[in-house]
């Protein structure tokens, strides 16, 4: 029985990985040293040679990572915080994204893009952001948000056996915050699919990363006072499962989306839609957003951070009212 | 009457647990019931006092009857019906309750959502004789839903469906003569619809056993203190291949075969009160080690009696280990509306050819299906033995 955080899940499928395969290898900042995170730490001495410390330059990271995949290896990348990935923005949506498609097939990129993401950690302004509603909209990269530790597991595996890019994002805050049981524990091993993490008949609350367990907190809470949710752990961003989606919608015709991103484009609005276009004749109520306020940037100082992102409590009472209507 | 789990149509009062005058308690339970999958307590919908016993013990009667009238505490005549289907267990018409909340309720502009409308046109209901408990009286689906319940008993008066609960160990195993009830009633009714409306054809394949057996002594090693079996591995198989051959996991109803995504693996289990199908939900999403304690639990909850309606529904495809009876070939009857059945039968060690024209001793089993003939040929089954059969002689799968 194993007992895993966020970060100890990363470091086992990628240790993992890496015995089973030779062509698999780790480039990025500091990855030599273990990371910021600790996520490779101890990687280099056991798998010398391949794990490589890179200049401080994301476009190049992401570049060398496309050709040694096209010439056969299975590069795992590692963006220090997905603040910074944009400078690699060009290499993953203009080179990386298309390479299957422009050759007909004929060439693959088996390369993935591990990226820490997301707030509440008081990393500021340059630390702190969501940037699944940029890549997940780009076709051609799968993008990956899983949330408990047992589909870190599976699905970063996933991805690395995947024979195309993948954007694996890795919720920082949530490292070493949410531990699992992860033998026996329900673990998602396709990419494209959503799970429904809990089932009520009252509100469907839809989220990822460090929001799911909010959301699930909520849940907790709302059931103790009679509103029954249906939680879904969106796991995947790009594909998105519209099928899981509209399933959990229809089920109890209230829906409401929260994730820590910027409200305006989100990938709510998305979901949003998907869910309006395909179940519609099953909404009872409006379909509900909550996510963080049209500001540049998540701020540092705690109370302005709180100001900004979502929490169990302010999910809680959203869903109340939705129940209510 | 609650409808105590899909296709459910009726039920029998065991027992009242309160007589006419009590008082009860919200979710205290007032009577025992029977229907054809579960015994369950039926928790009261409303705290108030039991005025009138409306269904004698041993009667039965169809999902949706009212059975008894509740005196909700301390409710005012005229109020708006926060909880309208409860209180008009009460036997206050509906619509009469809470007459004062269509002009005293601040007024809404009379909006219908999407889902109430269609459900509206559904049950054929003027909505406009719907009483509303959203926000400022705005009708809810869950308003439509209960208004069509009531109409459709043709009575004012409805209580409300309770939420279920868990089977409670009433007795209701094979009878030792006489009219068969409950539990046997309903493996005779599912059995007897399976034979009359399937046209079921069988096959068979042979399997060779070495990896999948070498795989659970592995997992063994992995779980101490718990006897391993072949079951949830075989199960594992199954899901694999059933994967790549979806149109065995599915359920026909209504002239309509409805593919499932999610695999919902019913597993059969055999118990003193009679045979019960267990369903592990979502079985894709397991590990083996996962697949098996949940294969544990419900095999235990079984045998306990304390299984949930939720976790006997909903099946896609089902399993049965009829080799645990030293059955070595057996025709299974498809569980309705599913399509399809397998079974494991014992696992013998014989002596079989193998690829150098050598004779060896090897484990092996027969796996036997059938199938519905109507949505599939033998085609469909034929490629997904093939398919179950490689996986586990290669111990590729789960």
């Amino acid at each position: 029985m194993a007992e895993m955080t966020v970060l100890e899940a990363v470091r086992t499928t990628l240790a993992e990985a890496m015995e089973r395969d030779d062509r698999v290898l780790i480039l990025g900042e500091d990855v030599e040293a273990g990371g910021v995170f600790r996520a490779t730490d101890g990687l280099a001495g056991r798998f010398p040679g391949r794990v490589i410390d890179t200049p401080l330059a994301e476009s190049s990271i992401i570049g060398v990572s496309i050709g040694l995949a096209h010439y056969g290896m299975r590069p795992v990348a590692e963006i220090q915080f997905a603040d910074f990935i944009h400078a690699g923005f060009d290499q993953l949506c203009s080179e990386a994204s298309r390479w299957c498609y422009r050759t007909c097939g004929d060439a693959w990129l088996p390369m993935v893009v591990r990226a820490p993401w997301g707030g509440g950690v008081h990393g500021g302004q340059h630390h702190s952001q969501s940037i699944e509603a940029f890549y997940g909209h780009i076709p051609g990269i799968k993008v990956v948000v899983p949330s408990f530790p047992a589909d870190y597991r599976s699905l970063l595996r996933a991805a690395i056996e995947d024979p195309n890019p993948v954007l694996f994002l890795e919720h920082k805050r949530t490292y070493r915050l949410i531990r699992q049981e992860v033998d026996g524990a329900p673990a998602e091993t396709r990419i494209g699919r959503s799970r429904i993490a809990r089932r009520g008949e009252d509100v469907t609350i839809i989220a990822w990363g460090l929001m799911l367990h909010e959301a699930l907190a909520a849940a907790e809470q709302l059931a103790a006072e009679g509103v029954e949710c249906t939680v879904v752990d969106l796991l995947s961003v790009q594909p998105l499962d519209r099928e899981t989606i509209c399933e959990a919608a229809k089920a109890t015709g209230k829906v409401l989306i929260v994730h820590e991103d910027t409200l305006t484009g989100g990938f709510g609005a998305e979901i949003a839609a998907t869910i309006a276009e395909e179940a519609f004749e099953y909404l009872d109520a409006p379909i509900r957003r909550l996510c963080g306020p049209d500001i540049p940037s998540m701020p540092y100082h705690p109370a302005m951070e709180h100001f900004f992102m979502p929490d169990r409590e302010r999910i809680a009472a959203a869903a109340r009212e939705l129940a209510a209507y | 009457m609650p409808q105590l789990g899909e296709s459910v149509t009726e039920g029998t009062i065991i027992a009242w647990k309160k007589a006419e005058g009590d008082l009860v308690e919200l979710d205290e339970p007032i009577c025992e019931i029977e229907t054809e999958k579960v015994t369950a307590e039926l928790p009261s919908p409303v705290a108030g006092r039991l005025v009138r016993i409306l269904v004698p013990q041993g009667e039965t009667v169809a999902v949706g009857a009212p059975l008894c009238e509740i005196e909700e505490a301390g409710v005012p005549a005229g109020r708006p019906a926060a909880d309208a289907p409860a209180s008009a267990a009460a036997g206050a018409p509906a619509g009469e309750a809470g007459a004062a909340a269509g002009t005293g309720a601040p007024s809404r502009r009379r909006f219908y959502s999407p889902a109430v409308q269609r459900l509206a046109e559904l049950h054929g209901i003027d909505l406009s004789q719907v009483q509303g408990t959203g926000l400022g009286g705005r009708v809810t689906r869950k308003d439509v839903e209960a208004f069509a319940a009531r109409q459709a008993q043709g009575a004012k008066a409805a209580p409300t469906a309770a939420p279920a609960p868990p089977v409670a160990a009433a007795g209701a195993g094979p009878a030792p003569g006489g009219p068969l009830t409950g539990v046997r009633r309903t493996i005779a009714e599912n059995l007897e619809r399976s034979s009359r409306e399937i046209p079921q054809a069988w096959t068979m394949v042979e399997v060779e056993m070495t990896a999948l057996l070498a795989r659970r002594d592995a997992l063994q090693q992995r779980i101490a203190g718990r006897k391993v079996t072949a079951l949830p591995l075989f199960i594992a198989a199954v899901c694999s291949a059933l994967r790549e051959h979806p149109v065995l996991n599915a359920r026909f109803e209504q002239g309509e075969l409805r593919v499932s995504r999610e695999l919902n693996i019913g597993v059969a289990v055999a118990t003193d009160w009679g045979l019960v199908v267990p369903v592990i939900k979502d079985a894709a999403s397991l590990s083996i080690e996962g697949l098996a304690a949940r294969l544990d639990d419900l095999v235990t909850r079984a045998r306990e009696r304390r299984l949930s309606v939720g976790d006997v529904e909903g099946g896609t495809f089902t399993v049965n280990n009829t080799g645990a009876f030293g059955s070595i070939a057996s025709k299974p009857l498809v569980n309705p509306p599913q399509v399809a059945i397998v079974t494991l039968e014992r696992i013998v060690r014989r002596p079989v050819v193998t690829g150098e024209d050598a004779i060896a001793v090897r484990p092996v089993a027969n796996v036997c299906l059938s199938f519905d003939h109507r949505v599939m040929d033998g085609l469909d089954a034929g490629r997904f033995l093939a398919t179950l059969k490689a996986r586990i002689e290669a111990g590729t799968f789960g």
